[in-house]
């Protein structure tokens, strides 16, 4: 299996650690990947209003990027990056105006778009195309004792049209976590927003949700959480700071990407997890564990 | 609080570029609050999403480009998910932001970003940001 892959601007950099992982576990797992030639941002967000095509070209144009790679489909590990193509692609698909209309505008560009181009999240592709028995049976280090609370968000499951599973209660990350010997914990607040780009301008309303999202998977026994989105990611991982000093009896919990759990137990090395780029370490529960 | 429900206002051209950005149909809605209810960030809100729905049908124009909510909104896209007359909430919030948007009254000037913030969060965190709150 080859796949082609869009990295998208933060795996590049802060979420290194979900891209290295992420490649390692598929390398392990059989998978050719190869990133897409001179991709661009896809914009992070959706564009909601109905005449504001012009934010639609980013997306777009990654998707004609695909199509010059040879490929009609397209893999991302990010679940901004996911929502924003898939949306974009499906937006245009039902709308053959707009679609002429982008056309024309990226006139310079040699292939047409057509809505040929299927976008697909890592989480889709083990589940539906590597499936997770083959990927149990590559399991080298299975992740026994370990509890892990899946923690999805908003990207990969809403809206229902290009979720990739039920929008109120997803499985498919804690079926991973089975898969890779951990105990999955449900936890009430799985798919509660983590208040995401209010980050930037509003910090304290992140570390709230963080408190809150946070204290229920420790109170369901979690002992670490998992995300696919960078963005999650930084607002449960390093908000945590913000979130001790608003709330002093705070206890911290290591959030990890899924990517590195399954790359730990499909026995990549340890440098590819990057477990120095966390603000809390989870080094200690893993080594507590035996994992590494 | 008082509020004076007008012809006047529910006929105004705003309520029609609401419905035109967000594609919805605001009369759709019966008020039943479920949008409300699921809400992660009604304790940040002075309007309630359903409230903002209510006062778009009613034209409340100045009441709603003042709110505190439509910046407070990060379209996390559960009451639309949630909403029984599939109206797209989280759409009609953004309507209302890129009203204000499209006169260039940004919400998150660049300058006020001190380079300590621009240099912690991830470039995911700023475009998005951006792409919200700013024309």
């Amino acid at each position: 299996m080859k796949l082609i892959y869009y990295p998208g601007c933060t795996l590049k950099n802060q979420a290194k650690n979900f891209e290295d992982s992420g490649l390692c576990a598929l390398e392990k797992m059989g998978v050719e990947v190869q990133e897409l030639a001179k991709w661009n941002c896809c914009g992070t967000v959706f564009s909601l209003v109905t005449d504001d095509l012009i934010h639609h070209i980013a997306p777009i144009r990654v998707l004609i990027r695909t199509k010059e790679a040879g490929s009609n489909s397209l893999m991302t590990m990010c679940a901004m990056c996911f929502n924003t193509l898939k949306r974009a692609n499906e937006r245009i698909k039902a709308d053959a105006e707009a679609l002429s209309t982008l056309n024309e505008l990226m006139y310079e560009e040699e292939t047409k778009y057509e809505g040929d181009v299927e976008i697909l999240h890592l989480l889709e592709i083990l589940k539906n195309q590597i499936g997770f028995d083959s990927i149990r049976e590559k399991v080298t280090k299975p992740l026994q004792n370990l509890n892990v609370a899946s923690y999805y968000g908003c990207y990969l499951v809403r809206p229902r049209e290009i979720g990739i599973d039920d929008p109120e209660n997803p499985q498919i990350m804690d079926e991973l976590m089975a898969t890779l010997g951990a105990t999955p914990i449900d936890f009430p607040y799985k798919t509660e927003c983590c208040a995401a780009y209010k980050t930037v301008d509003n910090p304290q309303i992140v570390a709230e949700r963080t408190y809150q999202i946070i204290n229920s998977a420790r109170e369901a026994g979690a002992e670490v959480v998992v995300v696919s989105c960078p963005l999650c990611a930084f607002n449960l991982d390093s908000r945590q700071k913000e979130t001790r000093q608003l709330f002093p009896e705070f206890q911290h919990m290591p959030v990890l990407y899924f990517t590195q759990l399954a790359a730990l137990a499909l026995g990549c090395p340890e440098e590819k997890l990057r477990l120095d780029l966390h603000y809390i370490d989870p080094k200690p529960i893993l080594k507590s564990k035996g994992l590494i | 609080m008082r509020i004076n429900i007008s012809r006047k206002n529910i006929n105004d051209s705003f309520v029609a570029k609401i419905q035109e950005l967000s594609g919805q149909n605001l009369l759709a809605c019966y008020q039943c609050g479920k949008c409300s209810a699921g809400c992660p960030a009604v304790s940040d809100m002075d309007l309630l999403p359903n409230q903002i729905i209510r006062y778009a049908q009613l034209g409340l124009k100045d009441e709603l480009l003042h709110s505190k909510s439509i910046w407070v909104c990060a379209s996390c896209m559960t009451c639309n998910v949630r909403c029984p007359r599939g109206i797209k909430i989280a759409e009609v919030i953004e309507a209302i932001r890129q009203i204000l948007l499209r006169k260039r009254a940004d919400h998150l000037p660049l300058e006020d970003l001190s380079p300590e913030v621009k240099c912690q969060v991830p470039p995911i965190a700023l475009i998005s940001s951006f792409r919200k709150f700013t024309s």
